[in-house]
């Protein structure tokens, strides 16, 4: 109380009440003391007179508050008054309030977590100046955000809707600073990058248009804050010092500011270094390939003034030039706007989805405690039906009772709000701190800022109004002689009888919120658990990954297959190693390259004419036994099949299929790549999937890597011996090859892992949710059960003392809550069921059309019950009537 | 006492504008003086005369100002504004007609003699 006191006092000096009160006191006090004066002058002793004096005043605290309300009524000093009140009653029952606060608490928690994640992946721009007027490029129907060079440099030079149009690439290179060489990130990007979004450098200076003239002619890189905070140690003596990107030296030029970490918005890398340097960090330069489409992301500030509509119609008007100058190259130049921070629309719709979806089902959840409330507050309300009456009885008015509970009910809001907001800090430091994928930096801050705290309170007070007002219509209903008439137990038996009241509803729709998250959970697990072990095109278990590239420890040209030739090699060498293939990017890998391929009858190879866009790899004749991919038809790649030979390939089944006919058809055939080049089909292998879990069946070409050199290496390593022993194995084997190779070695199993984060992802928030609304419906439902109960118990007594079975005693007392649990739970299923397609787009192989999941339901609904009525049950059958029936 | 009449709603604003009529006065005095004019024949609780007299202080009807009282002790006066001087005169007339009227409605009328 002392807190509200010195708030009180606060209050009182703001609004001079202080004074107005002492005068008030003062006025009263002079008053007393004259008519006290006259008393003595008619004879009376002075203490007798002053006592006679304030008797004769009358009720001085009475008059006072009579005197506020004449001043129109002390808002503030009411609404104190109200909240110490409500504060008492509260105090008095906390059962209720910490079930109350605990519930909203929950709801409010689980809505902080997920806004504050849609604020920071949607509703937050890039943190850059100027975010607004900044766009990410997208190309044709299909809103394809990778370019060529020789494109961007077009596109750069000749729109005028642009403040400077910039590119970057994301990357991994070897970097050596003198120690132990390790992997980084890097934003390869353009010279302009830094100027075009208007940044300033930390420390030192940022390259710039200027620092360029033609490839590998500015060897300078800048370093994010955060790596040079962790790998320099703050030193700020780096500027200026060498270090080894890929075996080439580079000069650290400065640091970013620490707000900056990157223009995609969860992918921190830890440095930046200039485009025109992609041969020595990526070991291959498709700077001048007008076809090679390799850059990822376009994206620059419009011009004060012009409208995204302008500057699509001028990139338009320059796309339309490119398809008449390079016919053969450029096809489908037309352009829209997106926003860079997702990459456009190539990650901005799933994520919008997902999150859109789950703020949706917190909304249910926040519903769901309403309801939960509401029936808590109705349930309050009919208790204190006869305290209600007596107020109203002795004077009280409605609006003042009505304010009691609406102000129980913003107390309760407010503290449970507060409440779940710091359960929700604590569960985003967390989150922030997650790496879900080692082997990429995808980072996301997700520290809630204003409009979390804001956006929580609101509904934590907007939930307030609403469960407070649930039990308005029955105060408002009250009468107080009919009450005092009854007793407690007359009012209830009206809402025993067969009318569906407020709370019935409530509780179905609570129920039913809890069926559609219930369902959803399991539809996400059944569909993880399912893709786990579908085929993939490939066996996962058992064997192991090691990534490299050998680009970045300065192989080039000829040196790269002997090397991998010599990696692989050693080993097989290894004692309990089966076989090791080698494939230029894993499937299921999170990245991938893809190519048109033509028709041996096209002579026009404009990408329009292409039969098809098929996932490409680069494979040792080794692979498909390593990664166990069956073959289906036709012969493995072999080791004969190097430069010497003319060009061969194994597709899969669908490429087959859709290019020739039939399996059978294809063997033998020629078909054309992109550069004109005849290869030959000699076998084809099982389908499999390539980019995504999700995604519908692919073409894709496994062509050898003698023939189609890649510096990009994925080892594949099967063996049944424990990944534990076997990585260490491995690393010493390569380091005895080459002592500066960036190594990543993991299991396959592991290596799924990006893959399989969608559905990781939503698996585990819906079945967070799934458990809130489980533990809501369960609260729900046992406050019903053992309210009926105990609201009946004297009838139950009759029944049992009058022979009533326990079969009957318990209809009688939970028959209603158990009706309504399996009316809300059939309209939670089915509504389950419909939001399952939803799913299905983010969880591999998702269905809910499966017995499994259906049963799973029921009987965890059935479960719900049981475990919501057991206590209420165990109470009824326990009624000794004798007891009751001698309380009354 | 017990043949002091209760007072009815509405009319201790009148009364306390119409003590003040005739000078500033303090609370008590303004009791006394109802007491004075009326012959003690009106029942008012002293109390209630306070929650009537901020109530026309902030309706405009009355101004209050600090002073010292006949035995020097500090009290807060009541005068008559412009406004209370003119409702007084409005109120006064329609309690008389009112009152004329109700006197003549329960005086004997000659057909019930």
């Amino acid at each position: 109380m002392k807190l509200l006191d010195s708030l009180r006092f606060r209050m009182a000096a703001l609004f001079e009440r202080d004074q107005m009160r002492a005068e008030m006191e003062e006025e009263i006090r002079f008053h007393i003391q004259q008519r006290a004066d006259d008393l003595v002058r008619s004879g009376m002793s002075r203490a007798e007179a002053e006592r006679r004096a304030r008797i004769e005043f009358g009720g001085r605290e009475k008059y006072k508050e009579e005197i506020h309300k004449a001043l129109g009524g002390n808002f503030i000093g009411t609404l104190l008054q109200d909240v110490r009140f409500a504060l008492r009653v509260l105090r008095k029952s906390p059962g209720f309030t910490i079930a109350a606060l605990l519930t909203l608490a929950l709801a409010i928690a689980a809505n902080a977590v997920v806004f504050a994640v849609l604020n920071a992946l949607i509703l937050r721009p890039l943190n850059v100046p100027h975010a607004d007027s900044l766009y990410s490029i997208e190309r044709g129907y299909y809103k394809a955000v990778n370019f060529s060079y020789p494109d961007y440099l077009d596109l750069r030079d000749r729109n005028r809707s642009f403040d400077g149009l910039a590119v970057y690439i994301l990357a991994p290179i070897g970097l050596d600073t003198g120690k132990n060489p390790s992997q980084a990130w890097c934003y390869e990007v353009s010279g302009n990058y830094f100027d075009a979004l208007d940044i300033q450098p930390y420390l030192g200076r940022f390259f710039h248009s200027a620092d360029e003239h033609g490839p590998n002619s500015a060897p300078y890189i800048v370093l994010s804050y955060a790596y040079w905070h962790s790998h320099f140690q703050d030193d700020r003596s780096v500027v200026g010092r060498q270090v080894q990107v890929n075996k080439h030296p580079f000069t650290i030029l400065g640091v970013a500011p620490p707000e900056f970490r990157g223009t995609l918005l969860f992918f921190s890398a830890d440095l930046w270094l200039p485009m025109v340097d992609q041969e020595q960090v990526e070991g291959l330069n498709v700077l001048n390939a007008r076809g090679e489409r390799n850059i990822f992301l376009l994206f620059g500030h419009l011009k004060t003034g012009v409208t995204p509509a302008q500057a699509i119609g001028d990139l338009n008007s320059v796309g339309s030039y490119l398809e008449k100058t390079y016919p053969k190259d450029d096809a489908d130049m037309t352009f829209s706007l997106a926003r860079p921070s997702l990459a456009g629309d190539m990650l901005g719709p799933p994520v919008k989805g997902f999150m859109a979806g789950m703020m949706l089902l917190a909304g249910l959840i926040l519903l769901a405690a309403c309801a939960n409330l509401g029936s808590l507050f109705a349930a309050r309300a009919a208790d204190r039906s006869r305290e209600v009456a007596l107020r109203l009885a002795l004077g009280s008015s409605r609006k003042r009772i009505l304010r009691g509970v609406f102000t129980e009910a913003l107390l309760i809001s407010i503290a449970g709000g507060a409440l779940g907001l710091l359960g929700s800090i604590a569960l985003l430091r967390e989150l922030s701190a997650w790496q879900p994928v080692p082997q990429y930096p995808l980072y996301l801050p997700v520290t809630p800022d204003a409009h979390v705290y804001l956006a929580a309170m609101f509904l934590a007070l907007a939930s307030g109004f609403l469960f407070g007002a649930v039990p308005v219509r029955q105060i408002l209903r009250t009468s107080p002689y009919e009450v005092v008439k009854a007793g407690s137990s007359g009012i209830i038996a009206g809402h025993t009888g067969s009318r569906i009241t407020l709370r019935d509803v409530l509780l179905v729709v609570q129920i039913a919120i809890c069926g559609v998250l219930v369902t959803s959970s399991l539809v996400a697990v059944r569909g993880l658990v399912r893709s786990m072990h579908s085929n993939f095109g490939f066996e996962p278990r058992n064997a192991m990954l090691v990534d490299t590239n050998l680009s970045m420890s300065g192989y080039s040209g000829d040196r790269v297959p002997a090397m991998q030739r010599r990696m692989i090699d050693a080993l097989e060498a290894i004692p309990g190693v089966k076989s090791v293939g080698l494939v230029s990017q894993i499937p299921l890998g999170g990245g991938g390259t893809s190519a048109n391929v033509f028709s041996d009858q096209t002579t026009d190879l404009r990408p329009a004419n292409s039969a098809s866009w098929v996932a490409m790899f680069n494979i040792s004749p080794e692979y498909f036994h390593a990664a166990d991919t069956s073959l289906l038809a036709g012969r493995n790649l072999s080791w004969q099949d190097d430069k010497t030979v003319p060009r061969v390939a194994v597709v899969n089944q669908l490429f087959a299929r859709r290019i020739f006919g039939s399996v059978d058809n294809a063997l033998g055939k020629y078909y054309k790549m992109e550069d004109g080049t005849r290869v030959q089909v000699v076998g084809v292998v099982e389908d499999g999937k390539y980019y995504t879990l999700t995604e519908d069946q692919r073409t894709a070409m496994f062509l050898p890597f003698l023939q189609s050199p890649t510096s990009l290496t994925c080892l594949v390593v099967r063996s049944d011996r424990d990944p534990a022993q076997l990585a260490p194995a491995i690393r010493n084997t390569l380091r005895g090859l080459d002592t500066g190779l960036p190594l990543n070695i993991q299991t396959w199993t592991q290596g799924l892992d990006i893959a399989l984060f969608p559905s990781h992802v939503a698996t585990v928030a819906l079945g967070v949710l799934g458990g809130m609304g489980v533990m809501l419906a369960l609260t729900g439902i046992f406050g019903m059960a053992a309210y009926s109960v105990s609201k009946r118990l004297r009838e139950l007594g009759i029944r049992i003392a009058l022979g009533a079975q326990p079969k009957e005693v318990l209809q009688a007392a939970l028959g209603r809550p158990l009706k309504l649990l399996a009316i809300g739970s059939a309209a939670g299923l089915a509504l389950g069921i419909l939001s399952g397609k939803v799913l299905a787009y983010i969880v591999y192989q998702a269905t809910p059309r499966d017995p499994l999941v259906l049963g799973g339901v029921v009987l965890a609904m059935l479960l719900l019950g049981l475990v919501a009525t057991w206590i209420p049950a165990q109470r009824a059958l326990s009624v000794d009537p004798l007891i009751l029936l001698r309380e009354e | 006492m017990n043949d002091q009449a209760q007072l009815l709603p509405g009319t201790l604003d009148l009364l306390i504008l119409r003590a003040v009529s005739l000078g500033p006065l303090h609370g008590y005095g303004i009791l006394l003086r109802i007491g004075q004019i009326s012959d003690n024949a009106l029942l008012i609780e002293q109390g209630a005369l306070y929650p009537g007299l901020f109530r026309l202080v902030r309706q405009g009807l009355l101004k209050a100002s600090w002073g010292t009282s006949e035995n020097n002790r500090r009290a807060k006066f009541y005068e008559l504004t412009v406004a209370g001087r003119k409702r007084l005169r409005e109120e006064t007339e329609s309690w008389n007609r009112l009152a004329t009227a109700i006197a003549s409605a329960l005086s004997p009328q000659p057909e019930e003699i």
